[in-house]
């Protein structure tokens, strides 16, 4: 049964409003010959940069960002410097943390780059991190991983290794200001279970690229968790593909996108395997002049792909004018034989007409916005299951809602 | 005793770059116990002063005042005015995605009240009242308005009103859409308001219907932007059999 195929939820602004100025929601499920993830890439993955041209921005994978911005990162013109970024890995008992050189050969297991910023970092890291959780090994502590930024240019990679049957959660904090370009790659063993939150907390100026790679072995289980609230420009491609059947993804991803900030997350979720699961759960909220959004939910279900259950949503909330959202989910489905597909995108805002309508019940102005957009990301936070990452997260929205509203 | 008064209200909304009058000098005061039924044509104006009085912004006032107890009401800001003892029940209540029921009638109740109501009786209030108004208790974990049906807007407008028990009550077309078992149950959740002699009701309609289960101690003909009639309720019966024409058809004449 191929539920996408009979009602496509085509992502549509939702009723209820027109959509903001400047929103544009896009929506596409496509059969088969025609890919547009194929056509989101300029050139087939390598690990070279020097196999990626250098974009231009009218490029369907960076239409959106805009280039100026990026510092360097797409033309080569960025240079390291040295220790512009501290990375800390504080583990329990049971996990190996190793710094490795380039030549090691567990890294870049999990995906090859796709586009030419993932191509430099991967070009230019020097040194990697490599957390590995012995197979069967259960942690009952999080492993934390503070990446910190001191100012300057920097490339890295990480590693992060379950063995079968391992369960593990990660908590990776990004502070500071830094010029980042890092990938970093997820391996999970058979049975292994790995919750990974990925915190972008960055200063004002701080430009962070990457793309994260997982790569999820049978009947395992990953959940990503990635919270964007800092940066001038951040761009993550977290992209999933499984290596035997039975594997299970989560992604969720929450983002506040204050006045002139450049927040992008592009998600690729292949189905290249049967029998597989994933569940695609994006929220942002956005305020200010020149705050924009993108997102990119794409997902493949191969020919070899039966059985295959995936949904993926992405939901916006534009609190004032001048904020930009560019929401586009892609389903591309090469067999019908499967559980269920479906995708949805709506972005509406936060309006008069419900700010008049709380108010008129005795709630002042600033509560009634806190109320909405508190309400809006509840349900995706309560999805997280981390009682201390959920309530940090639910303060942190508090702090922003508070800082420009 | 509460009283609101209106004293020679002038409104204008902006449209199409232009500006236009829709009140034109209302005069009118409603005190606590009372219910006045404002009824009139399409576009005579009623819904203009129902959401003028609670502070939209859409809407200028550009002479006259309002007043709830000697308290300027226009000096206000909207969720002030509620505070102040003023409620206004929707024709089109708008959708809060992710805001629970629950969770805004418990930040509404404690706004108003000024402190948070006690939890345990609490629920059992919303839970009695919800009761009242035959909605169903799965009702409180939905988001405010989102994917309710006409009627259910309705209760859930009415389901405040008994709640937040404010002094004068606006009820902006309350009756229209809906059935006449749900019409019932929504004037029956008004009139326990009104049993407690403690709220004044300014009940707006554009029908005659709804005043057989509210009955009015003043009825007022609406048209041209102004209160071109006032009585007691036979003046319902007298637009019930004759209609709005004899108001409408002199224009506004001052």
């Amino acid at each position: 049964m191929a539920e996408a195929l009979n009602t496509p939820t085509l992502g549509s602004a939702r009723a209820g409003g027109p959509p903001p100025a400047g929103s544009t929601t896009a929506g596409s499920i496509a059969v088969a010959a025609e890919s547009t993830v194929a056509t989101r890439m300029s050139a087939p993955p390598s690990f070279d940069v020097a196999d990626f041209p250098v974009p231009h921005g009218r490029e369907e994978e960076w239409r959106f960002t805009p280039l100026e911005r990026l510092r360097g990162l797409h033309d080569g013109t960025a240079v390291a410097t040295g220790d512009a970024v501290k990375v800390a890995v504080d583990a329990p008992e049971g996990v190996t943390v190793e710094t490795v050189g380039r030549e090691d050969s567990r890294l870049g297991k999990a995906g090859t780059p796709v586009d030419r910023v993932a191509a430099q970092a991967y070009s230019s890291f020097t040194r990697a991190s490599v957390v590995t959780v012995a197979k069967e090994a259960v942690l009952t502590e999080p492993i934390r991983i503070a990446v910190h930024g001191e100012g300057g240019v920097a490339f890295g990679h990480q590693l992060i290794e379950l063995g079968a049957f391992a369960e593990a959660v990660v908590v990776i904090d990004h502070t500071g200001d830094a010029v980042l370009a890092a990938n970093v790659d997820y391996v999970l063993g058979d049975g292994a279970k790995l919750t990974v939150v990925s915190v972008q907390d960055w200063d004002a100026n701080a430009v962070h690229v990457g793309q994260h790679n997982a790569l999820i072995g049978r009947d395992a289980s990953f959940k990503s968790i990635i919270v964007t609230f800092g940066g001038d420009l951040v761009r993550l491609h977290p992209r999933i593909s499984y290596a035997a059947p039975g594997g299970e993804a989560e992604l969720f991803g929450l983002y506040f996108t204050d006045k002139g900030q450049h927040q992008e997350h592009r998600l690729l979720v292949d189905h290249n395997t049967p029998h597989c699961k994933s569940n695609v759960a994006y929220k942002g909220a956005l305020q200010g002049q020149g705050a924009h959004a993108v997102w990119i939910g794409d997902v493949l279900i191969q020919a070899a792909a039966e059985g295959t259950d995936t949904y993926e949503m992405n939901r916006n909330l534009v609190l004032t004018d001048g904020a930009r959202v560019d929401s586009v989910p892609n389903l591309e489905i090469e067999t019908g034989e499967i559980v269920g597909a479906g995708h949805a995108s709506a972005t509406g805002r936060f309006d008069d007409e419900q700010l008049f309508y709380l108010q008129s019940r005795g709630i002042p102005a600033e509560e009634a916005r806190r109320l909405v957009v508190r309400g809006f990301f509840a349900e995706l936070v309560q999805q997280i299951g981390l009682p201390d990452v959920e309530a940090r997260l639910l303060d942190k929205i508090e702090t922003e809602l508070k800082a420009s509203v | 005793m509460a009283t609101l008064e209106i004293r020679d209200l002038h409104v204008s909304v902006e449209a199409d770059n232009a500006t236009k009058e829709i009140l034109k000098g209302v005069d009118l005061t409603v005190r606590q116990g009372e219910t006045h039924a404002i009824m009139g044509p399409n576009g005579s104006g009623k819904s203009t002063l129902a959401y003028s009085l609670a502070g939209h912004p859409k809407y200028t006032i550009t002479s006259g005042t309002v007043t709830l107890d000697g308290e300027n009401v226009l000096d206000m800001t909207v969720d002030e005015r509620a505070r102040a003892g003023l409620f206004l029940a929707m024709q089109y209540p708008v959708e809060i995605p992710g805001v629970s029921v629950s969770n805004f009638l418990r930040t509404s109740a404690t706004a108003i009240r000024g402190e948070a109501p006690k939890l345990r009786t609490w629920v059992k209030e919303v839970k009695e009242t919800m009761t009242g108004l035959q909605m169903d208790p799965a009702f409180a974990e939905r988001n405010v308005n989102e994917g309710f049906s006409g009627g259910e807007k309705k209760r859930h407008e009415i389901l405040q009103l008994e709640l937040l028990k404010p002094k004068i009550a606006i009820l902006d077309e309350t009756d229209s859409g809906l059935d006449v078992d749900a019409l019932r149950v929504v004037s029956e959740g008004v009139n326990r308001v009104r049993e407690t002699g403690e709220v004044g009701t300014l009940l707006i309609t554009h029908y005659t219907r709804i005043l057989r289960y509210i009955k009015p101690d003043f009825v007022h003909v609406f048209a041209h932007g102004r209160i071109a009639a006032s009585g007691g309720a036979e003046l319902a019966d007298k637009l019930e059999n004759e209609g709005y024409e004899v108001y409408t058809k002199g224009g506004a004449s001052a």
